[in-house]
């Protein structure tokens, strides 16, 4: 369902010229549970935001579920991002001044699903994330950990065919980072694709496949027993 | 998203930033007020202005010595006397006009009018028994000056409604009463009806002689201020202005019109300089309050380019969430517009406000014309969108991974 093919990306800061992806070429099935690593610089986010439509490479093929992503534009990469990719912040990424439903209501609201059904929808999925006492909760009010599971059932609400999770738990203490990625094995049981970047072997080696990415290049694809 | 919800998220957002809203609306507050209350204030001194000078007949030319200018020196109008009392006659006497029907004059000068312990200082007119039809002034008590009163120079007075209550109290009767007038006594035979105007050209706070009184027994002078004449009807006006003007210099021994030493203008001629003149200001002071409008405009600009820049992230977020450029464009345009609009609706009810207070004051006619409330609120939300679509046009043109690394 994915397939990425040489996919190169450098940043231009004046006349310097920084490669940071180098004929990256892999593909993930559906269901599988992808784990990338590497070190600080490495270009793992990079990479994630290619792989979530928010970024696109300077030059090689991207195809998500049969859709050639580099070619499209700006309001068509808003449609994936909206609907096939569940995207999973680091920090979060949740309205301040929103309510825990209301964050989860965002994408569903762009893709112009009815209001009422909007609300349904929202709840059900902070009931699976378990926050069906928090719906009303601002931000402020909630643990990271909460907030993170926010950001999961705003990810998940718009059913999409992949969630990508960029350090998800990289602000979060052990007690709820374990929290989260029993969240996301339950999800991965339930048939979800999911790749997620740590820096945490511990995660990585309870995800069925790794990747390794060091200096934009891929040295290893290991699949985990 | 629903256009709708867009609309309900900005106004959350405006109310979340209460201060802020309020001060970015100022501007567009001030301006549309101050465009609103010139607007109606201009609308108002045109009509009141207007009034006068139709309550004084439309077939009415006026003739006044000078104004005309003679080499390098320009004389200024009313102070010359080259408007006697023989060319009133001369006129009335010759069978040359065809195209006149009345013709009266008057001298008119202020002075100490009082009666008992009241002392007022008025304008005291001199005129011939004609001016009252002229003028469209009716009598509301006693009678009209007579060619008696005239041929003997009677000391004899028509007050205007004003000074006869100034004069005399509220409710009392002055008919055969005695005034004094610069140390004369006269006799009060009339009240003229009020015109309901007021200011230096009121015709309510006036004194009227008959014409030779004022211009011997009080005054003592032998010239007129103003001749009156009517045409037979509004079609004949310019022949009646040529007839008369050609007769005039005749009369005054002058050969061409560059010469004259008088000038004639119909009440058409005053009402359109007049109408011009206040129409310029209006102008003048609505294009002055118009610039405040844009300043607020460019205010409300700034503002909202600071809204784009701190909520860059979020723009970021909503991107990458699915949101299209057009529904980011929307958001923040809605936003201007919200902001924009609320200050329009604030501005015309100040606006409003100031101009009734205003013409109060002034004791002007108020007229509110609603097409030009309609174009205030309608120009305000323009600006919203002139000035909001820049900021939100930006706003839209964010990368979502450039917003979201943002900090």
């Amino acid at each position: 369902m994915i397939e990425v093919k040489k996919i190169c990306k450098s940043y231009q800061n004046g006349d310097n010229v920084t490669q940071v992806l180098f004929d990256i070429s892999f593909k993930i099935e559906k269901g599988e549970y992808v784990a990338i690593i590497g070190p600080s610089g490495s270009g793992k986010s990079t990479l994630m935001h290619i792989l979530g439509a928010l970024d696109v490479p300077t030059s090689g093929e991207y195809i998500l579920n049969g859709k050639n992503i580099e070619k499209l534009n700006d309001d068509a990469l808003s449609d994936i991002r909206n609907s096939e990719i569940g995207f999973i912040f680091q920090s979060y990424n949740l309205l301040p001044r929103m309510t825990a439903l209301r964050n989860v209501m965002i994408p569903m609201a762009y893709a112009g699903v009815p209001k009422s059904k909007r609300i349904l929808r929202a709840k059900e999925y902070l009931d699976i994330v378990g926050l069906s006492d928090k719906y009303n909760n601002l931000p402020n009010q909630l643990s990271g950990g909460q907030k993170q599971r926010v950001a999961i059932a705003r990810a998940l609400s718009m059913e999409p065919s992949i969630l990508l999770a960029d350090e998800p738990t990289g602000n979060l203490p052990t007690s709820q980072s374990n929290e989260i990625i029993q969240l996301f094995e339950e999800l991965n049981k339930k048939g979800h694709t999911i790749i997620i970047i740590t820096h945490n072997d511990e995660i990585a080696k309870r995800a069925n496949r790794v990747l390794n990415l060091v200096d934009g290049k891929i040295i290893s694809d290991k699949k985990n027993q | 998203m629903h256009i709708i919800e867009i609309f309900e998220e900005s106004v959350d957002v405006l109310k979340n930033n209460k201060l802020r809203t309020a001060l970015s609306i100022l501007g567009i507050i001030i301006g549309i007020g101050s465009v609103i209350a010139l607007m109606t204030l201009g609308q108002a001194s045109q009509a009141s202005v207007k009034k006068q000078i139709q309550s004084l007949g439309t077939n009415l030319l006026t003739v006044r010595p000078g104004a005309q200018s003679s080499g390098f020196i320009r004389m200024s109008s009313g102070d010359s006397k080259n408007l006697k009392n023989e060319d009133i006659d001369a006129i009335k006497n010759s069978n040359r006009f065809t195209t006149i029907s009345q013709v009266g004059a008057e001298y008119s000068s202020r002075s100490q009018v009082s009666y008992e312990r009241n002392n007022i200082n008025v304008s005291v007119s001199g005129i011939t028994p004609e001016i009252f039809s002229l003028r469209n002034v009716q009598l509301e008590f006693g009678r009209e000056f007579t060619q008696e009163d005239m041929g003997s120079k009677n000391k004899v007075a028509i007050l205007g409604p004003t000074t006869a209550e100034d004069l005399f109290g509220t409710g009392v009767n002055p008919i055969g009463q005695t005034i004094r007038i610069n140390g004369g006594t006269y006799t009060v035979i009339g009240v003229t009806k009020a015109k309901g105007s007021s200011g230096p050209f009121s015709q309510d706070e006036i004194v009227y002689l008959p014409l030779e009184t004022a211009q011997k027994v009080l005054f003592g002078v032998s010239h007129v201020s103003t001749i009156y004449i009517s045409a037979k009807s509004e079609d004949v006006m310019d022949a009646a202005r040529n007839q008369l003007g050609y007769f005039l210099l005749e009369q005054h021994g002058l050969k061409s019109p560059e010469e004259a030493d008088f000038s004639i203008s119909s009440q058409e001629d005053i009402l359109q300089t007049i109408t011009q003149v206040t129409q310029t200001f209006t102008a003048l002071l609505t294009g002055i309050a118009a610039i405040s409008l844009l300043v607020g405009g460019i205010g409300i600009m700034n503002i909202m380019l600071v809204t784009v820049t701190e909520r860059t992230t979020e723009i970021g977020l909503r991107k990458a969430l699915g949101a299209k450029r057009k529904s980011i464009i929307y958001q923040f345009l809605i936003e201007a517009i919200i902001l924009t609009f609320i200050g329009g609706l604030i501005g015309v009810c100040i606006g409003l406000g100031a101009s009734f207070i205003l013409t109060k004051s002034m004791s002007l006619p108020l007229v509110f014309s609603a097409p030009s409330i309609i174009l205030a609120v309608v120009v305000a939300a323009t600006i919203g969108i002139i000035f909001g679509w820049y900021p939100a046009w930006k706003a839209s043109k964010l990368q979502p991974i450039e917003a979201l690394r943002y900090e």
